[in-house]
């Protein structure tokens, strides 16, 4: 059988979690598919994973896990790994999932491959992972007793394959204070005051070290906001002190997927390119028609962002938007 | 206080990345080499706290020998020693993790103890995710990962990380086991005279002792439907219109 | 951007300084259907522009290089991209200072007189961050600045396509140049063909590959230069300027600090040299930042640091000033430190026009589109011409080593008669073994090794102890030895045998032959077989191009001599000049045969010992040849002099050289013959002779009459630089050769001191001497003249000057000294008469 750790969030499966069960389910090549999920909400999450092929559902139960607990999860997973003695445990590529899977591996000394996008059946497992937030690809072998890996999220399509509604057992984990010691003792919320949150934004407009200064992200803001989207820029911009860190786009900034990037005196060198991936149209506006990101583009715009980025927001202006 | 960071010593790649003919690693001929991003700012805290606190802060890197360029980047920012635990191979988390944890155990044979042990969230390279929380486990400590804020009083951190709605909070005892992420600071440049300085602290190298991969790396390649060509819709701001029509498409206007 | 043509009149590759400002000034001499390319984008490709310091001292030692500095400073004025911010090159030690003293003669020669040497306070006044107490002064040159290359480059590209003669197109990349029966045909890109029969290669560090897509070679090599920019520096927070402080160049570090807005840039040339193949530069897809802005080295810059923060250490040794950028930039150089400019002999109109810095790139640009143009620039290119590398100094090797050798000397105090160490006994005359046994001194021209003195001769000093005066200075003694001076009274007493391997031989051949040499050389070349004609070679304007010997062999057979340095360029120009319907061919024959010369009253004695074939004053007359038999061998003997003594040069197939030698000198013993150097022949000899040498006295800048070189008549036939010529000889000259002497030697500390060459001459008050068409008057040449007892110096001269007896000065280092016109034109101060020649 094949385990997969499932995160869910108001009653419902993430869709990471899904796209790993998807995977999960071709490793286990027609043996059974197990869920391990937590928390509150755990069992309205459950009820559908049943139509993407899991046949139980394991739900821990314990007081301790009404917050993010990684360590406690872990021995969640270490407990039905005795128990069930799985060929394979699975979970999204998330940072939560990739957190709790590395604990997992380190509390049973297995070796965990992050972040796969597909993988073969068969012992080693044959995997192949992503690096360089996605601009590389590595094809490797998986050893140990039982396979512990995650799934890059939006890599692997989740399908439902029908089937009924997968069984539901409950249990205790017996967890030690030590387990507890690291959890979420506090969520603070961030209002998001009129600014839209670039992760979830529908419309992604950034600028590169080629805005020039700070100042020169004003006609990017006023564009942004023109259709309701959010500013982003590259890395060079924040190390630059012209943006602050969570505005930065990128492997290791924050990864969006809008439905239109804007991306403008951007090069596109494969760190910012890894942020951008899920967005559905990127158009790259750049002076440089040899730029690396026209590659990567779907549409380009040749030419200096200064005088690009006021034509379109006076064109927007003039078709009635804002 | 006493802080260890380990670094990992990365290529800067630029536009595209070239492999080397084995399709065992990046082509790295023409490109400079820099400590992955987040252990970047794990660097800048480590030295900010001692800063703070009075202590030693140490570096560590597992690598080529060429990693002394990093480990010496990290002294010129104000690190005051390292350690370079050498290898010429790749190893994978697990390898990794069991190299830093004897490093440290030999630490503490030598009377140190470290309060605080920062790594990055994940590598730049290979993303492998479990470092630090190996090296927590081997250690018997706490590990918070992904922190973006940190604050330590009274032998307590409060660590931050950012999720999608704010900020979730850990309060974790020292020592512990942090794994940061760009974002937590703004890392300083290098002065001239810290350079100077860095060239004169103490580096110890040992060789790292390998173990056989669980994840066994066969080959790198590049991701299917590179090189796609952007349809170009004008020059200059004579193309703002063809750029609205693919905003409206896109639904963006309604 | 527009189509790509599919033909063009001319092709420049690559977008740079100076592509673009060539094909501005190409537009402005009438050029149309130009095509600028460059793979990378504009305005910043990617290339040694992009990240170029972009300031400019004026000062150099070379005249050549001063003058394309100064008219590129007047062209970024002229386009408003310069900023006045002064610069100073500072001295840690006494021989810097010496140096900087030597740079204050320089800039006089050069025209440049605003400049002074400045002490430590007055350096901590313009430079108050500078620690001044390491300092034992200055060189000030208020007129250094910063340029913006990239403006100047678009300005200049966007005036060339106003003019409508410019179409341009960038991420174009080069992919092949087809040429067809020498010449340029084509070339062929990622965005089409371009037929073309003119090529201009602007390529900076990419020049050598694609030249060699046409199979032409272009000696340099892409080296690193690593800088730094630290910041923010606190005391420039409130500049309003980019630059507002002088830039300063640490010479004896060979370093330079200069502000860059609220930043330092520390840039190096002390690092060990970094070299890169060309082939090997990343592409735009590869590179992090540049192709040409590799990953900084931090190992190479330790030491540079520490230099640094000795001497700035209020900005460097700021904790809170960080380094924000550092890279390894790429510039290119070459074997010698000069750019390579010009069409290469390879190929027909394939241009090079490359190791070309932001300094002197619009003045080279102007140049070389004039050069394109006319066939000759305002400015003289000789030292630039790419055609003065021989073959085997065009290899990757010896370009390696000798740029190895160079970089450090970026800064470095060069004598002018510095040799280079590495990749030496390349060419070896068949003399060879036996002026090793001599215990020669080996000077390097044109890859040759020349004796420039033969230690063995050092029992002629204590002879001629009474008339050799040493030399006090170590400065004015570096390469040289009182040998040099005994020597040549050897000869001029007996005889002297020099090794004259190192000329440059060509014959021309054919039914044309004698139109071909008769349209290059001035003099009639129509004369009797036997016959050796010495004879300038005029620009298109007039002035020098080269001067040289041209034996007739027979009715369709001219052999020219000319020099090692400049035989390339002299057979090219020949060469390119032959008749069209092919009636006439060149062939070099320098490898196949070898010249020893022998001089000195006995030379006719000692020749006449072995040789049964006349060769009295009556039988071999002045300026005659033939081939006579000298014991075994036969020799073409040619009765010339450049040392003004009785003798001949004597020719044989090189492998019999050697034979040729030991006959002789063993027929010489008898009568004192002794091995002579170079540097009787080069300098000692010539001078007192008044000889006047190419790239010295003859620079196309200078013309005949000038030179007082006019030949009685004009020959009737037409020359290249005829009319030219006859409007000269109808002027009064602008200035005229003269040789002056020098009265007292004695330098304010009591030292003797001895001029080396290119000082200003001066008023007895220092006031420069500027001819009617603005040249300064500058010493050309200087010398022993051991047989007249006198330093000689040459020098042109306002006519006014020009008198003998006129009172005048030299400065040397920063110092004048007294001197006296001894000659106007080219009457010889020794033997005046010629008779030792025609005797």
């Amino acid at each position: 059988m094949t385990l997969v750790y499932v995160e869910h969030q108001d009653g419902r499966p993430d869709d990471a979690s899904l796209q790993a069960i998807a995977l999960a389910r071709e490793i286990a090549g027609g043996a059974p598919l197990h869920a391990l999920l937590a928390g509150p909400g755990a069992e309205h999450a459950a009820a559908g994973l049943g139509a993407h092929g899991v046949a139980t559902a394991h739900i821990a139960e314990h007081e301790a896990l009404a917050t993010h607990a990684p360590v406690a999860l872990a021995r969640c997973i270490g407990e039905l790994i005795d128990r069930l003695s799985p060929a394979a445990v699975a979970a999204a590529g998330s940072e939560r999932g990739n957190e709790v899977l590395a604990h997992a591996a380190a509390l049973g000394d297995l070796p965990l491959a992050a972040n796969c996008i597909a993988a073969e059946a068969g012992d080693p497992l044959t995997v192949t992972r992503i690096r360089w937030g996605g601009s590389l690809l590595e094809d490797a072998r998986l050893h140990g007793p039982v396979k512990l890996l995650t799934v890059a999220p939006h890599t692997v399509e989740a399908a439902e394959v029908g089937g009924g509604s997968a069984d539901v057992e409950r249990f205790t984990p017996s967890l030690g204070e030590a387990d507890l010691v690291v959890r979420v003792v506090e969520t603070v919320q961030q209002s998001s005051e009129g600014g839209v949150n670039l992760a979830d934004a529908r419309f992604v407009v950034s600028c590169g070290r080629g805005a020039g200064s700070p100042e020169g992200f004003a006609p990017a803001e006023e564009l942004a906001a023109l259709l309701g989207g959010a500013v982003g820029c590259s890395r060079a911009v924040t190390i630059a002190g012209w943006r602050s860190h969570t505005d930065q786009v990128g492997q290791t900034g924050t990864k969006i997927a809008p439905e239109v990037y804007l991306a403008c005196g951007i090069s596109g060198a494969t760190q910012h390119m890894a942020g951008c991936k899920g967005a559905k149209r990127i158009i790259a506006v750049n002076i440089d028609p040899e730029a690396p990101i026209i590659a990567n583009a779907d549409y380009a715009v040749i030419g200096d962002l200064h005088e690009v980025i006021p034509a379109i927001t006076a064109e927007l202006r003039k078709a009635g938007a804002g | 206080m006493n802080i260890l960071v380990c670094a990992k010593r990365v290529p800067m790649t630029g536009g595209t990345i070239v492999l080397t003919e084995d399709e065992q690693s990046i082509q790295t001929r023409h490109l400079g080499f820099t400590i992955s991003p987040h252990e970047e700012c794990g660097v800048e805290e480590a030295v900010r706290l001692i800063e703070a606190n009075g202590g030693e802060s140490v570096v560590l890197a597992l690598g080529p020998s060429e990693a002394e360029e990093q480990l010496r980047d990290a002294m010129a920012l104000g690190i005051d020693r390292a350690i370079l635990l050498e290898t010429a191979d790749e190893f994978d988390g697990q390898a990794t993790a069991a190299a830093i944890v004897a490093a440290i155990e030999a630490e503490r044979a030598a009377g140190v103890e470290f309060d605080l042990i920062f790594f990055g969230n994940e590598s730049a390279d290979s993303g492998n995710y479990q470092v630090g929380i190996r090296v927590a486990h081997a250690l018997g400590r706490p590990c918070v990962t992904g922190v973006k804020g940190i604050a330590v009083q009274d032998g307590r951190a409060r660590c931050e990380q950012e999720t999608a709605s704010g900020r979730d909070v850990y309060d974790v005892p020292l020592p512990a086991v942090v794994t940061v992420k760009e974002g937590l600071n703004l890392p300083r440049y290098p002065s001239v005279p810290g350079r100077l300085r860095a060239k004169r602290k103490p580096l110890a190298t040992s060789a790292a002792a390998g173990r056989d991969p669980g994840v066994e790396k066969l080959r790198l390649r590049l991701p299917p439907g590179q090189g796609k060509q952007a349809e170009i819709l004008g020059h200059g701001p004579e193309a703002a219109p063809a750029v609205v029509e693919v905003l409206r498409r896109a639904g963006l206007m309604a | 951007m527009s189509d790509l043509p599919t033909s063009a009149r001319a092709v420049v590759i690559g977008a740079g300084i100076v592509g673009n400002s060539i094909s501005y000034h190409l537009s402005e001499l009438g050029w149309r259907d130009l095509v600028l390319l460059d793979k990378g984008p504009f305005p910043n490709p990617g290339g040694s522009t992009g990240h170029a310091s972009n300031f400019i001292f004026p000062v150099d030692h070379s005249k050549e290089m001063t003058a394309l500095t100064l008219d590129s400073m007047r062209q970024y004025q002229d386009l408003d991209v310069f900023t006045e911010s002064g610069g100073i090159e500072v001295a840690r030690t006494e021989e810097r200072m010496q140096e900087l003293h030597r740079r204050m003669s320089s800039a006089h020669a050069w025209g440049i007189d605003r400049v002074s040497i400045v002490t430590p306070a007055e350096i901590k006044e313009m430079v108050p961050f500078i620690d001044e107490t390491i300092l034992l002064g200055g060189f000030s040159s208020p007129g250094v600045g910063v340029v913006d290359s990239l403006r100047a480059g678009t300005i200049m590209r966007e005036r060339a396509i106003a003019a409508g003669a410019l179409t341009i197109s960038a991420n174009t990349e080069v992919l092949g140049i087809d040429v067809e029966r020498g010449g340029v045909r084509r070339v062929r890109t990622t965005r089409g063909d371009i037929e073309t029969e003119v090529v201009v290669v602007a390529c900076g560090v990419w020049s050598p590959a694609i030249a060699q897509m046409a199979g032409a070679l272009i000696p340099l090599t892409p080296a690193v230069h690593q800088m730094i920019d630290i910041g923010p520096v606190p005391r420039f927070a409130s500049s309003t300027r980019h630059i507002e402080y002088p830039i300063v160049r640490d010479m004896d570090t060979f370093m330079y600090e200069r502000q860059d807005g609220i930043g330092l840039e520390v840039g190096s040339y002390a690092h060990r040299p970094i070299l890169h193949d060309p082939e090997e530069i990343p592409s735009i897809e590869q590179a992090a930042l540049s192709p040409t802005e590799l990953p900084f080295t931090q190992a190479d810059f330790d030491k540079q640091m520490e230099d640094a923060l000795e001497l700035m250490p209020e900005i460097v040794g700021d904790e809170s000033v960080g380094v924000k950028y550092a890279i390894n930039g790429l510039l290119s150089l070459t074997p010698d430190g000069m750019p390579l400019l010009g069409e290469t002999h390879e190929v027909r109109g394939l241009w090079s026009c490359a190791a070309v810095w932001v300094k002197e790139g619009p003045g080279i640009a102007k140049a070389v589109a004039e050069w394109m143009t006319h066939g000759e620039s305002e400015i003289d290119l000789h030292s630039s011409d790419i055609a003065r590398f021989w073959d085997h100094q065009k290899t990757r090797a010896h370009v390696r080593a000798r740029t190895s050798e160079g970089f450090n000397k970026t800064y470095g105090i060069i004598h002018p008669s510095e040799q280079w160490a590495s990749n030496r006994d390349v060419r070896l005359p068949p003399f060879h073994a036996r002026q090793q046994q001599l215990d020669a001194v080996f000077f390097e021209a044109a890859g040759w090794e020349r004796p420039h003195w033969y230690e063995s001769n050092a029992p002629l000093l204590e002879e001629y102890a009474d008339r050799i005066t040493p030399r006090e200075a170590e400065w004015d003694a570096r390469w040289w030895s009182p040998i040099i001076n005994a020597e040549h009274l050897a000869m001029r007493d007996r005889a002297g045998m020099v090794d004259l391997s190192a000329f440059t031989i060509f014959d021309i051949a054919g039914p044309g032959a004698l139109e071909a040499v008769q349209g290059v050389a001035v003099r009639q070349m129509d004369v009797p077989v036997g016959r050796v004609v010495y004879t300038p070679v005029l620009t298109p304007g007039g002035g020098f191009k080269a001067d040289l010997t041209i034996m007739r062999l027979d009715d369709e057979l001219f052999r020219v001599v000319t020099g090692g340095a400049h035989g390339p360029a002299d057979r090219k120009w020949f060469g390119d000049r032959l008749p069209q319907d092919g009636t006439a061919q060149i062939a070099d024959l320098t490898s196949a045969w070898t010249t020893l010369g022998l001089w000195g009253p006995r030379a006719r004695d000692i020749l006449r010992s072995v040789t049964r074939d006349d060769v009295s004053h009556e039988g071999f007359r002045f300026g005659s040849c033939r081939t006579i038999e000298v014991d075994t061998l036969r020799v073409l003997a040619s009765r010339i002099s450049y040392v003004g003594d009785l003798g001949w040069e004597l020719y044989v197939p090189i492998e019999q050289g050697q034979k040729l030698w030991d006959v002789i000198a063993e027929a010489g013993r008898p009568h004192g013959i002794a091995p002579v150097g170079i540097g009787v022949y080069g300098t000692t000899g010539r001078l007192e002779k008044c000889y006047r040498a190419y790239g010295f006295e003859l620079e196309s800048e200078y013309n005949v009459c000038e030179a007082g070189m006019a030949g009685p008549k004009v020959k009737d036939e037409d020359f290249v630089g005829k009319q030219a010529h006859l409007r000269h000889r109808d002027e009064q000259p602008a200035a005229i050769m003269c040789t002056l002497t020098v009265d007292d030697h004695t330098s304010a500390s009591g030292v003797k001191r001895y001029m080396l060459g290119r000082e200003p001459i001066q008023t007895r008050d220092g006031q420069p001497l500027t001819d009617s068409r603005g040249r300064r008057s500058y010493v050309t040449s200087a010398g022993a003249g051991p047989s007249v007892g006198k330093h000689l110096l040459m020098a042109y001269l306002p006519p006014e000057q020009a008198q003998v007896g006129t009172e005048l000065a030299v400065e040397y280092l920063n110092e004048r000294y007294p001197v006296t016109v001894a000659v106007a034109g080219s009457t010889p101060i020794f033997d005046p008469e010629n008779e030792r020649i025609r005797s």
